[in-house]
């Protein structure tokens, strides 16, 4: 069988039952592909074991780039390339480049997280995504469980673990 | 697990499921607009071709159209960027502030905040634009890019050039941050597109969601990524509103150089930015017939940051007067006191009692829960925060040193023309966002449904 093609769903309800049945589904020996909400959950990422995210770590690396390019570019221009006296202030003279240096600061650290996590997470205009269950962006949890990856329980099995862990439906999904 | 707070009211009232949620929030986007949309949309593109004709005369002619003389260099276009940047700060704040401090009330309103922060942005942007005459060139005047007048380049000591940085920083964080929000509720649009067998909307919204999908990886990034946003943002509210005060503090104007003037703007930009808010919540919610979700209790919550901020803006004035009073310097002594007694009087007074008056009626809670009493008061503190730019601006420079050159400022029809024109672009935005946007962020309301919407 082809990984990533052939899946059991499993269709919750409410939150608090999903995340019950994250630990039961988990705790028994199942891995679980993705589960979909239409809002986010608190606690489902600890319940599905993710690290946490490394999105700060680039947020600061951009902002401290910002605060660089900012400083070099005034001190340069100002300071080097084109000195001026301007109300009595030294060529280069930092409290008067401050605010722009924030503002560059704030400008590449936002921008830069920001096309950071469209990257990671896959996310483009043209991309149309490969749904499980049309109803996780509305009113539905989704658990997505891969046949190919546990192979070692029969669909069946599977099926039985996802119905007794509370789900509401348990559905098939397979993609081209 | 959440638990339900027996003290506090419920945000969400009715008891609405998660799919009334997207239902009653998609409606107004899949169905057609209606003729009162259409009526105020008509009004709001009459407003815009008027004053795009008052802009085209501007730059044909020069900012000469305007009523500017040699004494008063800066007016009404001063004013009005000021007011309409003052505006644009409650729905960062509502969205970043908020957000940061735990307070879910935001979550009905912060939507609608955020694209009127867009709006009024672009608006307020405009002033200094056309100020410059000539517009086409304004890259090459207000930006460090190398440029054939001559390797000179900007002035990064000079506040309209932090201004400049200001500006377009919190511009751009503040639409990357309202379009973050969006791509969820885009996804829900598009998929309900593929129920209902829509095949144009659900491929326009799938493009606009970036192919959204909600899985729980991504939800984990997405409020990550929120929240850092809102930390960024938290102090950019603040730092922008206190550059746009430095365009006047570091001056040495008397009445304009003044300590106070950053913290001073930066409460009176949220108080104008909260009445906006209600004024156009309160339409919105009674044309969109989102009751449930835009409560009395937001709107008293509302009210009672307007009590807040106004209060602040009411001690600045006051402490202005005591140390006009109290530096002894005549200057300073004299611009005051001409505009609490010289030929402005009335814009003074009229600041004073729009902003320092009206808001604290809203200590009645009977006024701060009346939504008529609140959308008057809303309009009248706009008023009042539009001539305290005004009072600023135009009565500490119309009389200087030289009694010679005192004079008056009249506002010309193209002043006029230039106001209008910011209001056409900013309410047919407003409406165009209203029509095609989800208006209220059902992801986040969603979230909450469960904990804030039990009947007591």
């Amino acid at each position: 069988m082809d990984a990533d093609k052939h899946f059991v769903v499993g269709i919750y309800d409410d939150e608090d039952v999903l995340l019950e049945a994250i630990r039961k589904v988990r705790s028994s020996g199942v891995k679980i592909q993705e589960v979909y909400s239409p809002f986010p959950v608190h606690g489902i990422d600890e319940a599905l074991g993710y690290k946490r995210t490394r999105l700060p770590i680039a947020a600061f690396l951009f902002g401290m780039t910002g605060t660089i390019l900012a400083l070099v570019m005034q001190i340069w221009m100002l300071g080097y390339d084109w000195p001026m006296i301007i109300g009595g202030k030294n060529f280069a003279s930092l409290p008067p480049f401050i605010p722009v240096t924030f503002e560059l600061t704030v400008l590449l650290s936002a921008l830069g997280m920001v096309g950071t996590f469209m990257i990671v997470s896959d996310m483009k205009p043209y991309k149309w995504p490969r749904q499980f269950d049309i109803r996780s962006t509305d009113d539905k949890h989704v658990m997505a469980v891969d046949l190919a990856v546990n192979a070692s329980k029969s669909k069946d099995e599977l099926k039985r673990i996802l119905k007794e862990s509370g789900a509401s439906e348990v559905n098939e999904k397979s993609f081209e | 697990m959440q638990v339900v707070s027996a003290i506090r009211e419920p945000l969400i009232t009715g008891t609405k499921t998660l799919k009334d949620v997207s239902h009653d929030i998609s409606r107004q986007v899949e169905g057609k607009p209606t003729r009162l949309w259409w009526m105020a949309f008509g009004v709001s593109l009459a407003l815009l071709s008027w004053g795009a004709y008052c802009c085209w005369m501007l730059l044909w002619h020069g900012i000469g159209v305007w009523g500017l003389n040699k004494t008063v260099g800066w007016a009404w276009d001063i004013t009005n960027f000021v007011w309409w940047v003052g505006i644009g700060h409650a729905g960062t704040l509502i969205s970043a502030i908020l957000l940061l401090f735990r307070q879910r009330w935001r979550m009905s309103i912060n939507r609608a905040a955020e694209a009127m922060t867009i709006f009024a942005v672009i608006c307020a942007a405009s002033f200094p634009g056309f100020h410059m005459g000539r517009l086409w060139l304004g890259f090459y005047w207000a930006l460090p890019l190398p440029n054939t007048f001559g390797s000179l380049w900007v002035n990064f000591n000079s506040p309209l050039l932090w201004d400049v940085f200001a500006i377009s920083t919190y511009f751009t964080v503040s639409l990357v941050f309202w379009y973050m929000g969006l791509i969820p509720d885009f996804a829900v649009i598009r998929d309900r597109a593929v129920v209902q067998g829509n095949k144009i909307r659900a491929l326009a919204y799938n493009a606009l969601s970036f192919g959204w999908q909600g899985g729980a990886k991504t939800w984990m990034r997405y409020e990550s990524v929120a929240l850092i946003l809102a930390g960024l943002s938290t102090p950019l509210v603040l730092s922008v509103h206190t550059i746009v005060s430095f365009d006047f503090a570091t001056s040495v104007i008397p009445g304009w150089h003044t300590t106070i003037f950053p913290p001073y703007f930066v409460a009176g930009a949220i108080f104008s930015g909260f009445a906006m808010v209600l004024t156009l919540l309160l339409v919105t919610r009674k044309v969109f017939k989102l009751e449930q979700y835009i409560t009395v209790y937001h709107i008293e919550l509302m009210n009672i940051i307007i009590i807040i901020t106004g209060s602040i803006v009411g001690i600045a004035y006051i402490t202005e007067l005591f140390i006009s009073w109290y530096s002894r310097v005549p200057y300073e002594g004299y611009a005051f006191y001409n505009r609490v007694q010289g030929p402005y009087a009335w814009a003074y007074w009229s600041m004073m009692t729009c902003n320092v008056i009206s808001p604290q009626l809203f200590w009645i809670k009977k006024i701060r829960t009346s939504i008529v009493a609140t959308f008057v008061l809303s309009i009248i503190v706009n008023i009042g925060m539009w001539f305290e730019r005004f009072v600023i601006i135009v009565t500490s420079i119309h009389r200087d040193y030289i009694p010679s050159s005192w004079t008056m400022f009249y506002p010309t029809m193209y002043d006029v023309g230039q106001y209008i024109f910011t209001f056409g672009i900013f309410f047919t935005a407003f409406f165009l966002f209203a029509k095609f946007f989800p208006v209220i962020n059902m992801a986040e309301v969603k979230s909450i449904l469960k904990s804030t919407s039990e009947k007591k």
